[in-house]
């Protein structure tokens, strides 16, 4: 009898959360908030950088109410595919294999993979593809959990390597200056925000910067993640994408953010 | 529900489990022997002695797992003075400080599970030791130890399965045991629900076998007990009864007294 | 390293302080609805059917074996879409979002309940049957005896156990911060990641939970003692 009082009074409150999108004047977007100078928190706790000032304009030229959520990146897919917000805008490469669960908007910045380690370290100073790749065997590098890093590292040196897998970016630097990594794979403007810190200071990147180019696994540039069948969605993000890029406000943007335009051509 | 997926995963997943029991039985064997002497300080009547093991188990009880850990893996891993010592040759490895979490954890809640054993021995049997004339250790090595840890048997079971699941946590600091094995195969399968389902019918089979492992101990150690009648039982005492019972139910020592100041224990 | 912690917008002072309002609020709620999912399940378990008693086993054992981080990702990933497939059936197909607030009661709640399920059964069978009987004897029905012979005294025996599972719950909530709730785990993590000063912050986190603890410890031993004034044993200590 109570055990069923109890589930009713659950249900009551599941039901009251629940909300409902019969027209898209209002959206919520996911972001990570620990990816610097992508999507981060300030000492305020607001949520800042260059993603969040994009998501903004977006919703300005789409039109629509903006709601940010915050979520972790282990779970930012699925929280997608639940329906815990309906576009994420964090840094995220659109890669084949993400294709399989989600649509991507038009891409908004490309930037290459850098590899960092201490620039006192035998690694610091390399520069070709080959000597880096031979260098790197048998060493402890780190990357973020279930990035086009991860994959590149698993797919092109796999067992070779000590991969060690973080919940975040930020957390991976706090590794690498502990000493703890021989290296780290990341997006280089997110290494260039940690080499710009105090900490980054004695650290540098090496070896070429990798794109989707030359290895597929890093997919084509960042864009929005849309749940597939969100058509009506993705031409709006499209539209108000294509229109950052033609008068300029996005290389302006990507600009003030990491020092150098990473804006991409529009697609449509 | 994806059943080919949940199989496929089930190997990559029991490759981590051997990291979670790895984790689980190196910090349980040393917890165990510094949860004695810890038991033994708290007891000390020398206060230079009781009040720091007081503050140790005070801490460890008091803060979240999670938080033990973050403050070893990220915490010392930034301390400098640590750095340039032998201990970061361990501190190095996400593995050992995922020991050295759980290990200070779970000595905090043995040495508290074995005080409440200590205090329960009833006094009959320390006088009846002293009237034979056993030295001290001799009677703390067959008399108070061995009852001690029959009593607290049922508690102590609990706090093995507490490690079991607290091994968990070690995944947030890149240590790939059953949840970071778990994980890494849903961030390419997204498919969250079919392989924590998986995980978690693993972690309940190892923790059946813990469960049984124990009660089978208990049963070896209790011989007296063995041969007794139901009307006994009852007769032994309702206060013990209960609290084994409640022992064996909710983990967290529930059994024990609370480690409380204005209860001097003696 | 101090004016890390202060309050405003160059400190996280504020931001963990109102990250540990958010742990009580979460931990107050979960274990109150642990309370109410502890009795019915005891109920259940002493007094239902096999099926129910069964399902309540099957409920105990499960959550009580498995990690907490377990249940908190399942409920997690697994909540809205199972609410999406029931929503269905009656004929809504758009997106249903439980709010992560919801989430972490309910997945820190049921993990709790479980263990309250389990202390309630414990105090409810403490009770001698002979009082039980005495009550039937005296002709009273069945409610009289649950709630003047076996709810009081199952309050006081399960008073420990109790205390217990609060804690429990309030050490389990650090858990939802892999949700993104912003409890003061997570906002610890936050700036932890953000200034890259981690000791400082999980230090100040691990001071700030015990001062939870501690408080509401020794609010527990209040009510302990209040609730078994009217047991004398020979220490002159409350009763067990």
């Amino acid at each position: 009898m109570k055990l069923w009082t109890s589930l009713a009074g659950a249900a009551a409150v599941v039901l009251a959360a629940a909300s409902a999108h019969a027209q898209i004047d209002s959206i919520k977007l996911g972001t990570e908030g620990a990816y610097p100078p992508y999507n981060y928190y300030d000492a305020s706790g607001q949520l800042i950088g260059f993603e969040i000032d994009l998501g903004n304009e977006l919703c300005r030229r789409m039109e629509v109410e903006c709601e940010w959520v915050a979520q972790d990146w282990d779970g930012i897919i699925p929280a997608l595919l639940n329906g815990r917000y309906d576009a994420i805008i964090a840094g995220m490469s659109r890669t084949d294999e993400r294709r399989e669960q989600i649509a991507f908007s038009n891409a908004y910045t490309v930037t290459p993979a850098w590899f960092v380690a201490s620039a006192e370290s035998d690694l610091a100073g390399l520069e070709t593809l080959e000597e880096t790749m031979a260098a790197l065997e048998g060493k402890t590098i780190g990357v973020q959990t279930a990035t086009i890093h991860e994959n590149f590292l698993r797919e092109e040196l796999g067992d070779g390597v000590d991969i060690r897998v973080y919940d975040t970016q930020d957390n991976l630097n706090l590794d690498l200056v502990a000493g703890r990594l021989d290296a780290g794979l990341a997006d280089a403007t997110s290494w260039q925000a940690f080499l710009d810190t105090e900490d980054g200071a004695g650290f540098a990147h090496f070896g070429p910067g990798l794109t989707g180019a030359d290895f597929p696994v890093f997919g084509e540039g960042v864009g929005v993640g849309l749940r597939q069948g969100d058509t009506e969605l993705m031409a709006m993000f499209n539209d108000a994408i294509c229109s950052m890029i033609e008068d300029g406000t996005l290389a302006a943007m990507t600009t003030e953010w990491f020092g150098v335009d990473t804006s991409t051509p529009c697609e449509q | 529900m994806n059943f080919e997926l949940m199989g496929d995963s089930i190997l990559p997943i029991l490759r981590g489990a051997q990291i979670t029991v790895m984790l689980v039985a190196t910090s349980i064997a040393i917890g165990f022997f510094a949860g004695i002497g810890m038991a033994l300080a708290r007891l000390s009547r020398n206060p230079l002695v009781s009040v720091p093991a007081y503050a140790y188990v005070f801490f460890f009880r008091g803060t979240p797992l999670l938080v033990q850990l973050f403050i070893v893996y990220y915490g010392f891993g930034r301390a400098d003075f640590v750095k340039d010592t032998v201990f970061w040759a361990v501190l190095k490895e996400p593995f050992w400080c995922a020991v050295i979490a759980l290990t200070l954890n779970t000595t905090a809640y043995t040495s508290e599970i074995i005080r409440g054993g200590i205090l329960a021995v009833p006094w009959g049997q320390i006088e009846a030791a002293r009237a034979c004339g056993m030295s001290r250790v001799l009677m703390f090595r067959r008399i108070t130890m061995p009852v001690a840890i029959r009593q607290a048997l049922p508690a102590y079971g609990n706090e093995i399965i507490l490690m079991v699941k607290g091994s968990a946590l070690a995944s947030t600091v890149t240590v790939m045991e059953m949840t970071g094995e778990a994980k890494s195969i849903i961030s390419s399968t997204y498919a969250p629900v079919e392989i924590f389902i998986v995980a978690g019918s693993i972690y309940l089979a190892i923790n059946f076998v813990v469960t049984r492992a124990v009660r089978r101990l208990e049963h070896r150690l209790t011989p007296y007990q063995r041969a007794r009648t139901e009307a006994d039982e009852k007769q032994a005492g309702r206060k013990i009864a209960f609290a084994a019972l409640r022992g064996r139910q909710a983990a967290d020592d529930i059994a024990l007294p609370q480690p409380s100041s204005d209860r001097p224990q003696d | 390293m101090i004016e890390l912690l202060t309050y405003g917008d160059q400190g996280w002072g504020d931001e963990m302080l109102r990250g540990a309002g958010m742990t009580v609020a979460v931990a107050l709620l979960a274990y109150a609805f642990g309370i109410v999912v502890g009795m019915a399940g005891a109920a259940g378990k002493v007094g239902g059917g096999s099926v129910l008693r069964g399902v309540l086993d099957v409920y105990t054992t499960v959550v009580r074996g498995v990690p907490e981080l377990l249940v908190i990702y399942l409920l997690f990933f697994g909540l809205s879409s199972a609410v999406m497939k029931v929503a269905s059936v009656f004929g809504y197909t758009g997106y249903i979002e439980v709010d992560n607030f919801v989430i972490g009661v309910l997945a820190v709640g049921l993990i709790s309940g479980a263990y309250s399920t389990e202390v309630f059964r414990g105090a409810l069978q403490a009770i001698p049957n002979g009082q039980i009987e005495a009550g039937r004897a005296v002709g009273m029905t069945g409610w009289q005896i649950f709630h003047r012979i076996q709810l009081p005294q199952m309050l006081r025996l399960a008073l420990p156990g109790l205390g217990n599972i609060w804690q429990l719950t309030l050490k389990d909530t650090a858990l939802i911060s892999v949700t993104g709730l912003a409890e003061l785990m997570r906002m610890s993590r936050v700036a932890a990641g953000a200034t890259h000063q981690p000791f400082t912050f999980y230090l100040a986190a691990a001071a700030l939970y015990l001062v939870m603890t501690t408080f509401s410890q020794t609010a527990f031993q209040r009510a302990e003692r209040h609730f078994s004034r009217s047991v004398r044993t020979a220490s002159g200590q409350p009763a067990p």
